[in-house]
């Protein structure tokens, strides 16, 4: 099952320059919740402070509290065990070109030390049908490498390598923003089955994609978090003026 | 900033403006034609339900198709599903209109009564309602929406007392049944003029501050609220 996430006073730097100044957020277990805002607002930031990958850029630092359930993230936790709890899915799809498709799922697993064989094979094919990519690929799956999938069966199959460690909570950075609308549609269902299992974490930059997906959304700009609320408020009647100006297409 | 949008949206403005200048017309012309016992005024109106018929449809189509195409949000989203809802309250004051002219050249026929209602001040009262609620979409403002709302006591008040004193009437004085069941009538449709003045004007507060105040859902302030610091 999912967990919570609570973020208290988070600001994240590149070197001397400031990305995300005092960010405070609680997001519900087993919801999606989406992030909005224009190229630049932090959004990306601050998803990748979630799971320890923003301290990865040289000088990059980040003060404030994160947990993830009752999991300091920021605390003596390492990144690799912070990890396994937290899975993410980036904007290109990114199998492992030389690794056939059962591998690509199973990598995860195998690299803390998996081996069970039969029992493999059941997260493997657990995980490709929770990303609705099983019946596509389960006739070729030692045969055929992740590569050679489409786009989107690509997007799918990283979701499967994410889920295969059976994380709480599954962070998707633009996920849909190389695909198209057919593929789209299919990641968006499953993001809308995944959050029984998920706490969801979507940045986009699609804003009726947010409205379809996620129950609540945030808006950054500038890094600040400017608004934070239920999506069809933001989307029907938000609070600030420039939450309102971005979502009717007023500037950015 | 969506230019081709922005266009679209004042294009859909214009046509609800056009559209609500027709249906006031109608309702001004058939109260003259009730007070007047003015032939010529009945006919205006109903010539004119055409052109109100066609503007609405106008309206819808233009209005599905900014939906369709450019997705609009927040305010705008609000916009939209409130001038389609206006629109069809106007075209139904339209109909009312009509229906008041269909009347009147009825009372034509009939020889003309002294009756103890005064039809001409609840038209007044009426088409006031349907200007300024006009006027709150043309402003943007609730406050002027919220007047409205008020006003419809005002006129449901009238069309109950008309009702009492033509009943009276008709059972004290029966050879004048028709006339001041004619009136009684047009009571009753200046009254449904002033129901949809209410719409549209629930409809304004409704895109203006994202509240619905029908049917006594929600009680708002309609004061203009001090915004969240703006970007620029």
């Amino acid at each position: 099952m999912g967990v919570g996430i609570t973020v208290e006073r988070l600001n994240a730097f590149y070197g001397k320059t400031q990305a995300l100044f005092d960010i405070n957020i609680s997001v519900l277990a087993n919801h999606a919740t989406a992030l909005i805002g224009p190229s630049g607002c932090g959004k990306s930031t601050f998803i990748r402070c979630l799971n320890r990958m923003h301290e990865t850029i040289p000088e990059a630092r980040v003060e404030g509290t994160v947990r993830i359930g009752d999991f300091s993230v920021y605390n003596g936790t390492s990144a690799t065990q912070l990890r396994r709890r937290v899975g993410m899915v980036f904007q290109k799809a990114n199998p492992f070109p030389t690794m056939s498709i059962y591998d690509n799922v199973a990598a995860g697993l195998k690299l803390n030390g998996f081996r069970k064989r039969k029992e493999l094979n059941e997260i493997v094919e657990r995980s490709l049908r929770s990303s609705a990519l099983f019946d596509e690929v389960k006739d070729f799956l030692h045969k055929k490498s992740g590569a050679s999938l489409s786009g989107g069966q690509q997007q799918r199959l990283c979701i499967a390598r994410a889920l295969a460690v059976q994380p709480e909570v599954l962070l998707m950075d633009e996920p849909c923003s190389a695909l198209d609308p057919i593929s789209t549609g299919k990641i968006e269902e499953l993001i809308f089955q995944l959050k029984e299992q998920y706490t969801i974490v979507i940045v986009t930059h699609n804003m009726q994609q947010a409205a379809r997906v996620a129950e609540f959304t945030g808006f950054f700009l500038l890094g600040k978090m400017i608004e934070f609320d239920k999506t069809e408020k933001v989307f029907t009647n938000p609070s600030d003026k420039r939450t309102e100006d971005y979502v009717t297409g007023r500037f950015g | 900033m969506r230019t081709r949008f922005q266009q679209q949206m004042e294009e859909l403005r214009e046509k609800l403006l056009r559209m609500g200048g027709l249906a006031e017309l109608a309702v001004d012309r058939a109260c003259q034609a009730y007070t007047e016992r003015d032939l010529t005024r009945c006919q205006l109106v109903l010539e004119n339900e055409s052109l109100i018929n066609a503007a609405e449809r106008e309206i819808d189509e233009l209005a599905f198709d900014i939906l369709a195409t450019q997705q609009p949000a927040a305010v705008d989203l609000r916009f939209i599903l409130a001038v389609t809802k206006i629109n069809a309250d106007l075209e139904r004051v339209g109909d009312q209109a009509v229906n008041i002219a269909e009347r009147v050249m009825d009372m034509i026929e009939l020889p003309a009564v002294e009756l103890p209602v005064d039809i001409p001040r609840m038209a007044t009262a009426v088409s006031a309602m349907v200007r300024r609620a006009l006027e709150s979409f043309v402003e943007g403002k609730a406050e002027l929406a919220q007047a409205v709302l008020e006003m419809d006591h005002v006129v449901d008040r009238m069309r109950d007392e008309a009702f009492i004193v033509l009943v009276r009437r008709m059972n004290e004085e029966p050879q004048v049944t028709q006339q001041a069941l004619d009136a009684l009538l047009v009571a009753r449709n200046l009254e449904r003029v002033a129901d949809h003045s209410t719409n549209i004007a629930e409809d304004v507060i409704f895109w203006v501050l994202g509240a619905d105040v029908r049917h006594h859902a929600q009680s708002v302030s309609v004061a203009p609220a001090p915004r969240s610091e703006s970007a620029h």
